[in-house]
């Protein structure tokens, strides 16, 4: 454990020095990322053939594609919940080829802000400590974490449900809650996974709303879809398809607001 | 921080499955429960029989005549009562007072005084009324009241006279003197009371009542007939008889009661060089008190044993619920190790939850041990005895095997890809 807290302290002081130079240019940037997955000895499968995306701090970006084009491969790479076959990935300055697996659940910790399309709230847990975790991952005082998972809530319009479980929530209330939870050790970026997927369109539409909220407080947003009119409402676009990256354009920007 | 974080956790996952643990428990529970009982009953035992040893007195040596090894084989049943096969032994065989008169000159150092009984008038009745009191009558020598625990309630001894002299007084029982002459003690001394043999009617006058110290464990069937003691030299007079199958040594402070033993044997034993039949043998209370600790002891390590499988069965049990609670909670864990969890603390979240249910289980298994091992000592009639030190030794136990136990699950968990763990249906 305290091995691991003074792990955590270098990588923090590694994090606040590629801070403290002058920004990186880019807040992701991948390089050449090929990704094959081995399925028995002959035969390998590769999803990713040389992917090469930058994205800037700030930017609300969406990535399009059909089932099978290798998004979500792309975006498992992104998360770091795995690692490229090829190709080089800096994250915040990071390049994650020098991390071992416990650096990259500290970086995943710190710099990754996952929402699922199926919310994977713990169950039988309620909203504020669900808010919790990360902060709990990256040993926060458990003070703080309280406060900060109560702003949260707020910012996010949950604080009438703070002591609610996950059973208790709708499908909308649930997404909300893993968008705090997303938030809490104030990520570089927001990698949102087919968000709007399980919800109906009002629902829907209501956390795309938070999402553009969020955008013009600065958060930078990485949404991975199939749907076009979601994509369309972001200001960048990289359409990708059978693992190549096959073009880029700007979006419409914000969708029509209810109400 | 994450250590209360990590108990909060386990304690909400076995809340949402309260019958599911109670079960898993259980194994834990029994084990620990019978390892407590278990040592709560040795131990209460032993110190009893300790006690016990003391008021008997420790110091004491038994001397007895016993038949030799070449003898006793040609016995058919082979099994002899009490050390004492009688039958075999005749009146020429007997240990003589001038025996024993010899061996206090040969050891004044050792020998605080001998306690003779072997001269007894036998069973009998008091009969007053309607009612019939069983007794037994025997006869002591002035050594027996101090090597054994005859504490004297009301009234007097036997003094020097009474033995010189082979008065006819007689030392009664305190429950048989209240229900001969009421509940105060100090009514009965004075009176008489007639005892019926087969062959004879005696007479004694009470001298002194006394309440029998000994404890239960060596006076089982005391509740049947009550003792009366008579001066020696009275019961040797009555019974003619001036020799003795048995005594017993009581030996100075400080004495080395082994070694002592060794030597008076040896001293007795060559009375009896030549004789082919008859041998000496002697053995004291530290002895007895040793060999009963060591069956006590072997007999709880035996009842261990059992007890330690059974927590073995109980800690699989565990780990096969764990295993249940790892997979029903894969997506779980992949969503802890996208918020960051490293591997470590996913381990240390199902070890804890792991120790925590054996925990628990040893908890209440501690509990129910020291109930049933009080209930038991009870029903013996020791005082309950649970050791600090085994509570402790079998929550720590326990601990252990959740660690042990939940190693396995918790390391499966810890292991899991994140993105299959996302997947998981």
């Amino acid at each position: 454990m305290r091995k691991d807290k003074e792990k955590m302290q270098d990588l923090e002081e590694k994090i606040k020095d590629t801070q403290g130079a002058p920004a990186p240019e880019h807040l992701l940037e991948l390089t050449g990322i090929v990704k094959r997955f081995y399925i028995g000895q002959p035969n390998e499968l590769e999803i990713l053939h040389g992917i090469d995306l930058r994205v800037s701090a700030g930017q609300f970006v969406s990535i399009v594609g059909a089932s099978g084009s290798g998004k979500t491969t792309l975006m498992n790479l992104i998360g770091l919940l795995d690692r490229p076959t090829e190709g080089k990935y800096v994250i915040n300055g990071i390049d994650i080829d020098d991390a071992d697996d416990n650096d990259l659940s500290y970086i995943r910790n710190q710099e990754i802000g996952f929402v699922f399309q199926t919310y994977n709230l713990v169950p039988k847990t309620n909203a504020l400590k669900n808010v919790e975790l990360p902060m709990l991952y990256a040993h926060m005082p458990a003070k703080q974490r309280r406060e900060k998972a109560e702003r949260l809530l707020e910012l996010v319009g949950m604080s009438d449900r703070m002591k609610h479980m996950p059973e208790e929530l709708s499908g909308g209330q649930k997404q909300r809650v893993a968008i705090a939870r997303a938030l809490a050790n104030d990520p570089s970026i927001l990698l949102a996974d087919e968000p709007t997927g399980a919800l109906d369109s009002v629902t829907g539409r209501q956390v795309m709303d938070l999402f553009h909220e969020l955008h013009e407080r600065g958060t930078t947003i990485l949404l991975i879809t199939h749907s076009t009119e979601l994509s369309d409402e972001t200001e960048r676009i990289v359409s990708i398809r059978d693992g190549m990256i096959t073009g880029e354009h700007a979006g419409a920007g914000r969708g029509p607001k209810e109400g | 921080m994450l250590l209360a974080e990590n108990i909060r956790m386990a304690f909400t996952s076995l809340l949402a499955n309260k019958s599911r643990a109670l079960l898993t428990m259980l194994g834990i529970i029994i084990g620990i429960a019978s390892v407590i009982a278990i040592m709560t009953v040795g131990n209460s035992l032993s110190s009893s029989v300790s006690s016990e040893m003391q008021s008997v007195g420790a110091n004491n040596i038994s001397v007895y005549l016993d038949v030799r090894e070449a003898e006793k084989d040609d016995r058919e049943d082979g099994v002899s009562f009490g050390g004492l096969p009688t039958g075999k032994i005749t009146e020429d065989d007997f240990i003589t007072a001038e025996m024993l008169q010899e061996l206090v000159r040969e050891y004044p150092d050792l020998i605080e005084t001998i306690s003779l009984n072997g001269a007894q008038i036998g069973s009998g009745a008091i009969e007053q009324g309607k009612k019939t009191f069983a007794v037994s009558v025997e006869g002591i020598s002035s050594g027996y009241l101090e090597a054994n625990p005859i504490h004297i309630v009301a009234g007097q001894s036997f003094g020097e006279r009474e033995f010189e002299e082979a008065r006819r007084v007689c030392l009664i029982e305190d429950k048989l003197a209240k229900k001969l002459f009421g509940e105060d003690p100090a009514q009965a001394i004075g009176r008489t009371v007639t005892v019926k043999t087969y062959d004879r009617v005696l007479e004694f006058g009470v001298s002194g009542v006394y309440e029998n110290a000994q404890g239960q464990v060596f006076s089982f069937g005391s509740e049947a007939s009550y003792t009366c003691y008579v001066p020696l030299s009275a019961s040797n007079e009555i019974t003619h008889n001036k020799s003795y199958t048995h005594f017993d040594v009581v030996t100075k402070l400080g004495v080395d009661a082994n070694d002592a033993t060794r030597k008076i044997k040896e001293f007795m034993n060559g009375y009896y060089r030549t004789n082919d039949r008859v041998t000496v043998d002697a053995f004291n209370m530290k002895d007895v008190a040793g060999s009963l600790e060591k069956m006590m002891s072997s007999i709880t390590m035996g009842i261990s044993i059992i007890a330690g499988i059974a927590l073995l069965v109980g800690g699989i049990g565990v780990m096969n619920i764990m295993l249940v609670s790892v997979t029903e909670r894969t997506r779980e864990i992949g969503t802890r190790k996208a918020l960051g969890a490293t591997n470590a603390s996913i381990r240390i979240q199902f070890i804890t939850e792991s120790m925590i249910i054996c925990l628990i289980g040893g908890a209440i298994g501690v509990a129910l041990g020291i109930a049933g091992g009080s209930l038991a000592a009870k029903a013996m009639e020791f005082p309950a005895r649970p050791t600090l030190s085994s509570i402790l030794g079998s929550l720590l136990f326990s601990l252990a095997i959740g660690v042990f136990f939940g190693f396995y699950p918790a390391n499966k968990a810890a292991k899991m890809n994140p993105i299959e763990a996302l997947r998981y249906e």
